[in-house]
């Protein structure tokens, strides 16, 4: 059974066909990058896997299971985890409190007004093993303003990850990285056991190319090509619309 | 932290005692004002601190409690019901304002909950029948629990200061709970936390309602204080009166909508024995705050006496520094 199956998604923005009978199918444990010129649709591909916006047309199936009308705040119960392309955390607190926040969105206790959320041993102790993940776990007090651009994009990675997903959707997690950050979340990325499936949309080949075994195209919210790595890479359609040359 | 503790400690002591060493019934009375509108103002603050949600409709829930309360006593029931009844009235107002309000959020948000008000507001104004309209409606006695009465001043204050401590205590509770971590976030970055799992909506809803238990606690206290309710405590000054306390003492903090109780109770009641213009003067002190610690009297003071602490403890610098600007 496919982790995740998409067949003839379609989304328009007024008469913009931002996603058109998209069809996607992630067998477990593949690691699928998205790549395609700006405005391919990829984010809103994204938008719409997690139910943040909901499909003109189409279906989405989680583990054989259609979840299309699933509300977006269900699916992480269900085991599908993202992060953003834009980083979106929470800037007043600290590093250790953002992912105990990830965290506690699937525990029953997230209703609870009674309990001191600091003296929860077992969501502390969470928080800093998903923190140790990605390498955070020195400078898990640390308030979230005092953190570097990269800090932040392994704190978003840490948050998805401690939510233990069965799906894992990387918006962009290189983008506007120096090269020594990009390396450190490769490392994050490569740690990943392979009972998560992972779809990844990167721009930065070099590092993304690696990290996917299969590879979507998508232009004007098709999908263009898909295949192996070497399949795409070769393509003429691919160095037509967007390797360039 | 024992700092802390000892600052709670002496504040306390200080509530505590105060009928002994702030004498005259003028002030005792004036010290339960400051207290019941601290409630409110910590019931506002749930909404427009922790929430991100500024309503501008408060004053019609404070005032459906109170004329409830007023309607139940007139009724023939006694105290326990009436007090009962009230509070479940103020909570199914505030169910309804939140039903609505919850639409939207920012500016939609003012805009409902000022729109909802407004309505009440006119109704308590015209529906002479139920409400007796500009006349009001007189509550003659206070309430006698465990058969101590509540009619001296003192005695109300100690009352009106259990029911604060309690509501301190309350939130204080709330603020450090998972609960009241996810409504930060909710403010913060409400489609993260959707995106985490969370029931954004679910979670303004019920931190609408814990706002309108403390707010509809406060109205109860109101009407025993005043023995009196008429349309003008519903008006959109009352609302905005509130907002004022949480925001000049520094919403999102505990002891903030405390201080700026203090402050506008203070001002309201003891300086315009004084000065005639004290709306003005009112007015000035909230163009003070807004310049001088836009974030509010309580996180501003400790802004500020953190940057004082600093400057002299640290060492005397060359003289080349000091000479910049």
């Amino acid at each position: 059974m496919s982790a995740l199956t998409i067949s003839g998604l379609c989304k328009a923005f007024g008469g913009l066909h931002v996603t058109n009978e998209v069809n996607l199918d992630v067998a477990p444990g593949e690691r699928r990058l998205i790549i395609g010129p700006n405005g391919a649709g990829k984010t809103t591909l994204f938008n719409l896997i997690t139910g943040e916006i909901g499909p003109d047309k189409g279906s989405i199936y989680l583990f054989g299971e259609d979840i299309t009308r699933v509300p977006s705040r269900r699916r992480p119960h269900l085991g599908m985890a993202r992060t953003y392309q834009i980083i979106t955390l929470f800037p007043h607190d600290t590093i250790i409190h953002n992912v105990s926040l990830a965290l506690l969105g699937l525990l029953p206790a997230r209703w609870n007004p009674l309990i001191d959320i600091k003296r929860q041993g077992h969501l502390i102790e969470d928080s800093r093993a998903a923190l140790q993940r990605v390498g955070l776990a020195d400078i898990a007090e640390r308030p979230l303003a005092q953190t570097s651009y990269g800090e932040r994009r392994r704190v978003e990675i840490a948050m998805a990850l401690a939510q233990k997903p069965k799906v894992l959707l990387l918006d962009e997690p290189f983008a506007g990285l120096s090269i020594d950050e990009r390396r450190d979340v490769h490392q994050c990325l490569m740690a990943i056991p392979r009972d998560v499936t992972i779809v990844m949309i990167e721009h930065n080949m070099d590092v993304a190319l690696e990290f996917a075994e299969r590879i979507t195209l998508l232009h004007f919210g098709e999908v263009i090509v898909e295949g192996t790595r070497a399949e795409v890479v070769a393509d003429p359609r691919t160095r037509e619309v967007y390797l360039g040359h | 932290m024992s700092a802390r503790l000892i600052a709670l400690a002496v504040a306390a002591a200080a509530l505590a005692s105060l009928p002994y060493w702030l004498i005259g019934d003028y002030y005792v009375n004036v010290a339960s004002q400051i207290l019941f509108y601290a409630i409110f103002a910590l019931g506002l603050n749930i909404l427009a601190g922790y929430a991100g949600l500024v309503s501008l409709g408060h004053a019609a829930l404070f005032g459906i409690t109170a004329y409830a309360l007023a309607y139940t006593m007139q009724a023939g029931f006694g105290h326990p019901a009436a007090i009962v009844v009230a509070l479940v009235v103020g909570m199914i107002a505030m169910a309804v304002f939140a039903m609505l309000s919850l639409r939207a959020t920012g500016i939609g948000f003012i805009m409902i909950t000022l729109a909802l008000g407004e309505i009440v507001w006119g109704l308590a104004y015209r529906w002479i029948s139920v409400t007796n309209g500009d006349n009001g409606i007189n509550v003659h006695t206070r309430p006698t629990p465990f058969g101590l009465s509540l009619d001296s001043p003192v005695a109300f204050y100690y009352a009106t200061l259990i029911v604060f401590a309690i509501c301190v205590v309350a939130v204080a509770l709330f603020v450090r709970s998972p609960l009241g971590a996810a409504l930060m976030g909710t403010r913060d970055q409400p489609r993260r936390m959707n995106a985490l799992g969370f029931h954004v909506w679910a979670i303004r809803f019920w931190a609408c309602m814990f706002s309108g238990l403390l707010t509809a606690v406060s109205g109860v206290l109101f009407i025993y204080y005043t023995q009196f309710i008429s349309p003008q405590t519903l008006e959109l000054t009352s609302s905005a009166e509130v907002l004022l306390m949480v925001i000049s003492g520094g919403a999102g903090t505990l002891l903030g909508p405390i201080v700026g109780s203090a402050l506008v109770v203070i001002v309201k009641s003891v300086v315009s024995g004084y000065i005639e213009r004290w709306n003005m003067l009112l007015g000035f002190i909230f163009v003070a705050i807004v310049i001088l610690m836009p974030e509010g009297i309580v996180p501003g003071s400790v802004r500020l006496w953190r940057l004082a602490w600093r400057k002299m403890s640290a060492p005397p610098r060359p003289a080349a520094a000091e000479g910049k600007p």
